[in-house]
């Protein structure tokens, strides 16, 4: 039998260990299936999990499009798959899969992906899909969880497992130092003089930011960006000074591409004038290589980066 | 099941079809397909409209979506429709599009249009049957059918091939591809051992494969009812040529 990792180390351990329990786990009535297009077959647990479960753990080979196709037939057949890769040939590659072979069909299904906007930081555009969250963000009904930890990524993974409908989890190789638990945007710190909204692993820089910027900003955390918490922002926008709450500016860091989340922000506070910031990647290629470090400073997303674009009114 | 209804005949089902109006460029798409939805629903499906969400019901999977009349129509003969919804097909408010929609129709299995997505959509289903381990009778000796159907032309997408392959790997006998084939491929499918180059590309990758004549009802029959133990059945149905 498995056994539950007790500390997963990488948000995509925690992500195998938590499928390796759900196709395991006796009351989950055998409905949990694990489709794959050869990434992280070979990765503990998955192998000895294909010997217990060969009819739940499928390996296609490297057929993106067949990956969310079976996906979507064995959704009709009753069961919840699991589907992964990193994100370019989970997301991009196969799209239309997406939208009409899980979505037009009515079906449900967990998509799971690594490498993010540029864990391969060294490996070039093939393999970096800064663009994903925006690409599924076109797609109706559409979940989008992106942690910022391990321990996250474990429960956020369980719950869409064991939950209905179409759920992308976005998991990285970067973190925060700890887990923040909680639904919709949490209240990490609460300032008088503007919002800014962190997104997963960006939270950590954000707060370095937001305390040698010297202004009095809320800071909101969010595992969640789809479906946006427009309550929770509204409800933070109006505990700013009066003056801010009026007019406030709202910055978003997204560890992906800037302004997916312009819609959004938009629509939830369309009952005011509201300044948007709007900070993640940039949208032209730089054709460079080398770290995560390089190209979160290329993009303005460390804390320099960050702080020179934080507003307070 | 199907096989206690009496047959229908070619007649009615060229009367339900002339109901539908304005897809006149899809109409040899549509007539393609009629003898075999014909065969298949009359002698090879276990299907049932009264039981539309059976667990144990065959799958029939229209991957070829566009002119759907000749299915509808047969739908229609087998009392999954009324046939008062053909005549105002296509319209805002029908439940009948130019391209079948599955959450509007109980008994139809996919919502298709876009080439290339029946098939891999059909061995995740094959798979998923299977795993379940569904009883069935004698008659259906690996559980439920799942029968997608495919035109020549829509095998130029690729993702047909990753799932003719995968099939084929995986031994899925609970699992039927029918290619109409009325020579609409742009570039064809020339064969290395025989006429047409179709069934060569399921049998290299471990299907049993068997060409047809498409309009004949008896031999669709015996090749659809075709022993495949341990492996996926392809039948290649050939028909008149798209532009003859």
């Amino acid at each position: 039998m498995s056994a539950t990792l007790a500390l997963p180390t990488t948000m995509r351990e925690a992500f195998l260990w938590a499928a390796a329990d759900a196709i395991d786990d006796p009351a989950a009535d055998d409905r949990v299936v694990l489709v794959l297009a050869d990434i992280s077959a070979g990765d503990d647990p998955i192998p000895a999990l294909a010997a217990r479960h060969p009819d739940r753990v499928l390996n296609v080979g490297i057929r993106e499009q067949l990956m969310v196709g079976v996906a979507g037939g064995l959704a009709l057949a009753g069961f919840r798959p699991i589907v992964h890769s990193y994100a370019p040939f989970a997301v991009e590659r196969p799209y239309e899969q997406l939208k009409l072979d899980l979505g037009h069909q009515g079906s449900g299904a967990v998509l799971v992906s690594i490498g993010a906007s540029y864990d391969v930081g060294s490996g070039g555009r093939t393999h970096q899909a800064p663009e994903d969250v925006g690409v599924i963000d076109t797609l109706p009904g559409w979940t989008v969880h992106v942690p910022g930890h391990p321990e996250e990524a474990d429960r956020l993974v369980r719950d869409a497992v064991a939950g209905e409908g179409l759920v992308y989890v976005r998991l990285s190789e970067a973190t925060n130092a700890a887990p923040h638990h909680g639904a919709g945007l949490v209240t990490v710190q609460q300032g008088r003089d503007g919002v800014v909204v962190a997104v997963g692993r960006t939270l950590d820089t954000v707060l370095e930011a937001v305390a040698s910027s010297g202004r009095d900003l809320t800071v909101l955390y969010t595992t969640t960006p789809r479906p946006f918490d427009a309550v929770g922002l509204r409800a933070a926008v109006e505990a700013l000074a009066p003056e801010h709450a009026a007019a406030p500016t709202v910055t978003m860091v997204e560890p992906y591409l800037a302004g997916t989340s312009a819609r959004v922000v938009a629509e939830a506070l369309d009952d005011r004038p509201h300044r948007q910031v709007m900070l993640g990647t940039h949208r032209e290629e730089s054709h460079r290589y080398g770290t995560r470090a390089d190209h979160d400073a290329a993009h303005g997303l460390d804390v320099e980066g960050i702080g020179g674009r934080l507003w307070s009114s | 099941m199907t096989i206690t209804r009496p047959p229908v005949t070619r007649s009615e089902l060229h009367r339900l079809m002339s109901l539908m109006t304005g897809d006149e460029k899809h109409s040899a798409a549509a007539t393609s397909t009629l003898d075999v939805l014909h065969v298949l629903y009359d002698r090879v499906l276990h299907v049932d409209p009264a039981r539309p969400d059976d667990p144990a019901r065959d799958r029939f999977l229209l991957s070829k979506g566009h002119g759907p009349m000749a299915f509808y129509a047969v739908l229609a003969a087998h009392g999954f429709l009324a046939e008062s919804e053909l005549v105002g097909w296509a319209d805002h408010g029908s439940r009948l599009g130019l391209h079948p929609d599955r959450t509007l129709i109980p008994g139809v299995e996919i919502g298709s249009g876009s080439l290339g997505h029946g098939l891999p959509i059909a061995v995740g289903t094959a798979l998923g049957l299977r795993a379940r381990r569904i009883a069935t009778g004698p008659d259906r000796p690996h559980g439920p059918r799942v029968v997608v159907l495919v035109g020549d032309a829509e095998l130029d997408e690729g993702s047909n091939h990753e799932a003719i392959a995968y099939a084929g790997r995986r031994g899925l006998a609970n699992l039927t591809a029918v290619v109409v084939d009325n020579a609409s491929a742009t570039h064809g499918w020339p064969g290395v051992w025989s006429e047409t180059g179709l069934a060569e590309r399921f049998l290299v990758e471990g299907w049993r494969a068997i060409t047809v004549d498409g309009r004949d009802h008896d031999a669709l029959e015996l090749a659809l009812d075709a022993a495949h133990h341990d492996r996926p059945l392809a039948v290649v149905a050939r028909v008149e040529p798209k532009d003859s």
